[in-house]
């Protein structure tokens, strides 16, 4: 079966930032790549740092867009299917087979609400129908397997515990094997300082950790053959592919509104903080402005006006998926443009230190141009607070998806996100019995994302600021 | 003194012209008159003159910044522009889109957002205070390795979290108090306790985690060192000297949001049903209500530079050591 490949513009975007960023890691500066080595000899950023890869893994394998080729038709050139799909979506494409009528509890076997059904009798009754998922297990394996269901929770649970744990561990080995290669140590002899604790490297950590998400996922893929993982929700949509699908638009807001408060923030702070007089007026005036703009309320009001806007223009968007891709870049964007002001404030002010510096004169007398001497003296200099705001401010965008969601006017309603979860599950709690999986899931993913990003973030401060300064 | 504050309140001028500028471009020129006039009429069926009277009744019908038919400085008076800004400034906000005086509204609901916001800001500072001296008492202990990762896991619940389970617990489960609501009055208690208790929480980790990176950025200065060397105690050192000198930022910050607190909080208030700002401003946005938000976007940032304003007056009151030129 054919494929043609869907770039839309925010995968494009996350793709190119991953190549910087592994551009940045190949051909650093050595003061940036020696704070690198010293972050991964924390404990805490290193377990961080391993689940923040494991979201980053899911959300790029859901960046990678494409349309399946239609059955051929005699005479006709190749159709492509108007459904653009991610290599993620074929991955866990069996979580989403079997749509159920309603809600149902995790891991169960029947639907959460009674429904009017024949018995077999021919007597109508309200009962508990069994899931479909259920039902295509039943048609699929033999009569012995459907029988031991009670006990196939457990067998399929221990049989992740083994799985992932022994996926861990020859992961590890792997590391193990590529590390004492690289500082030309006997295998051996490098796995028994790491499991003293002696290697610089927290590898009792990190091997924790990969168990941890191994046996996770492990488990998850087990049971997923035949149960909802994580329940389905009021439209029975499977919960845990839902809260996987949202991961990318969460990684998504994090990553490109930072990507759009950059060059404003570094451009900017840098000017003002270098050329002084004029300018620094002009930028301080720009900020001070958008800054006294309650950013919540320009937020809305853009994003209101961009509703309206594709409204008027339904030509200028051939997918579903090509509008809700604008709608998360513009949404990125405008929340990048009220949140640049406080780095520019601490760039300019660290520049205006650096201005003044030995260097920078010596620099100046030998005839440097103001753009090398930015570009060369300055910009190095201020990469540590770069990036120590750019991870701090990450989390922060995360969390203001889901808000934004809940408010009406965050990403496209269609599209899966962990706000738009909490939004249409907002008036589950006050159900009796009450439906706690779907916000609990949304809570949940999100919580973990964050809370691994903030500890990250938290160690990078400490290995590339020394000092200890506070933003 | 007097001059130099006087000149920071002049200072205020432009930045205002600019924040009307901005807020109109973007109402008036991205969203055009007669883009609002179909959005109300109805998108589709919509005839030109029926846009026009639209326009005429709601005041919109003058061009956004130059009126080619009128002579001399008339051109640039008689303008959209002009006179929406000459209202703004006059904190004359007009009338919202179902005919109610804009003013009226914020004046009658500024009340209610106070009585969540200011008890919140009080209690909070408090609290948040009272938690990053704990820390500080007890550095390189347990507790504070314990208290400093708390203070992260609390700041990475989503504030969403907070409102859902204090609404399920507190009010659904153990009906401690009203899910949503209010009245005026004395008895307005039981309806703001737990969106007080809530906003607090929500605000917790951040706060004590600011906080205490600041005392310890005191605590680590000269004069604590001296006062040790002269024998007070830990605690005269904590409460006495690190206490006051810490707080002069963490006031002067707290100052600079004190007016935002008439604003009211979008969520808290549209979670729990009280009838301030920020449900107002909910309400607009469900209703595509342009001239409330924009309304108060300028009082935002009116109350802004209010705040910029009262932080240097309390830097140049609370730290004598700070001198204006």
């Amino acid at each position: 079966m054919g494929w043609q490949p869907v770039i839309l513009w925010a995968d494009g975007l996350i793709w190119l930032t991953v190549a910087a960023v592994g551009l940045l890691f190949w051909r650093g500066a050595d003061g940036f790549r020696a704070g690198w080595q010293h972050l991964w000899r924390k404990p805490v950023a290193m377990a961080a740092g391993l689940v923040l890869l494991c979201y980053v893994g899911i959300g790029l394998l859901d960046s990678l867009h494409f349309r399946l080729r239609l059955p051929a038709q005699a005479g006709m050139s190749a159709q492509y299917s108007v459904e653009v799909n991610s290599v993620l979506d074929v991955l866990i494409a069996h979580l989403n087979a079997y749509p159920e009528q309603t809600y149902s509890a995790p891991l169960a076997k029947h639907l959460f609400v009674k429904m009017p059904t024949i018995l077999p009798d021919g007597h109508l009754a309200l009962t508990y129908p069994d899931l479909t998922l259920y039902q295509a297990q039943k048609l699929g394996h033999d009569e012995q397997r459907a029988r031991g269901r009670g006990q196939e929770k457990i067998r399929l649970g221990l049989r992740g515990v083994l799985v992932g744990v022994l996926l861990a561990a020859a992961m590890t080995l792997l590391f193990a094997g590529w590390q004492a290669y690289r500082e030309g140590m006997p295998l051996r002899d490098l796995l028994r300082t790491a499991l003293q604790g002696k290697h610089p490297l927290p590898w009792r950590t990190g091997w924790a950790t990969l168990t941890v998400l191994c046996v996770l996922g492990a488990m998850m893929a087990e049971w997923s053959t035949v149960y909802h993982v994580l329940g389905t929700d009021k439209i029975g949509q499977d919960v845990l592919y839902q809260s996987m699908k949202g991961v990318r638009t969460g990684l998504m807001m994090g990553t490109l509104t930072t990507l759009v408060t950059l060059p404003l923030a570094v451009g900017l702070g840098i000017a003002a903080g270098y050329f002084g007089g004029w300018v620094d007026d002009v930028i301080q005036y720009i900020y001070t402005t958008l800054n006294s703009i309650p950013g919540v309320l320009l937020i809305v009001a853009a994003v209101l006006l961009m509703q309206g806007f594709i409204e008027t223009h339904p030509a200028l968007f051939d997918s579903a998926a090509s509008r809700a891709d604008f709608r998360l870049l513009f949404l990125c964007g405008i929340l990048g443009v009220t949140s640049w002001t406080s780095l520019c404030r601490v760039l300019r002010g660290e520049t205006f230190k650096l201005r003044e510096q030995d260097y920078v004169l010596a620099a100046r007398t030998l005839g440097v141009s103001d753009w090398r001497i930015m570009g060369r003296h300055v910009l190095p200099n201020l990469l540590h607070l770069i990036l120590i705001s750019m991870v701090m401010d990450f989390s922060g965008f995360v969390l203001a998806e889901a808000v934004l969601s809940y408010l009406g006017v965050g990403v496209d309603p269609a599209m899966a996100s962990w706000g738009n979860m909490i939004n249409a599950a907002r008036l589950e709690l006050s159900r009796e019995p009450v439906v706690w999986w779907p916000l609990a899931s949304a809570f949940g993913w999100m919580f973990v994302l964050v809370l691994s990003a903030n500890l990250f973030a938290d160690s990078l401060r400490e290995a590339f600021d020394p000092l200890g300064r506070r933003r | 003194m007097m001059t130099y504050l006087l000149r920071r309140l002049a200072y205020a001028v432009p930045i205002l012209l600019g924040v009307n500028l901005l807020t109109f471009s973007l109402f008036f020129m991205v969203n055009t008159p007669d883009d609002m006039a179909r959005m109300h009429l109805g998108v589709k069926h919509v005839t030109q003159p029926a846009i026009e009277a639209w326009k005429v009744q709601h005041g919109y019908a003058q061009p956004l910044f130059y009126n080619a038919r009128e002579p001399g400085w008339r051109a640039w008076r008689d303008t959209l522009f002009f006179n929406q800004s000459v209202h703004m400034f006059a904190l004359d906000f007009g009338e919202s889109d179902d005919g109610r005086n804009i003013g009226e509204a914020l004046r009658a609901r500024a009340g209610p957002s106070l009585s969540i916001a200011l008890p919140t800001f009080v209690l909070g500072l408090w609290v948040n205070i009272g938690l990053a001296l704990m820390l500080v008492w007890a550095r390189a202990s347990w507790l504070d390795r314990f208290g400093v990762t708390a203070t992260v896991v609390l700041m990475s619940v989503s504030s969403l979290f907070y409102i859902i389970a204090g609404q399920y617990w507190v009010a659904h489960l153990w009906r401690l108090v009203p899910i949503s609501g209010f009245v005026p009055g004395a008895d307005s208690w039981h309806f703001v306790l737990l969106p007080i208790v809530v906003s607090v929480m929500a605000g917790v980790g951040n706060g004590t985690r600011w906080y205490r990176s600041i005392f310890l950025e005191e605590i680590g200065k000269d004069y604590v060192r001296t006062a040790r060397a002269k024998g007070l105690n830990e605690s005269h050192v904590l409460f006495r000297h690190v206490l006051q000198n810490g707080l002069i930022p963490i006031l002067t910050g707290a100052v600079a949001v004190l007016p935002l607190l008439f604003m009211g909080s979008l969520l808290t208030e549209s979670f729990f049903g009280i009838p301030g700002l920020g449900s107002y401003v909910i309400d607009a946005i469900q209703a595509q209500d342009f001239a409330v938000v924009r309304a108060m976007v300028f009082i935002g940032s009116v109350l802004y530079l209010i705040g910029l304003w009262l932080t240097d007056l309390a830097y140049s009151w609370a730290d004598p050591r700070v001198r204006f030129s």
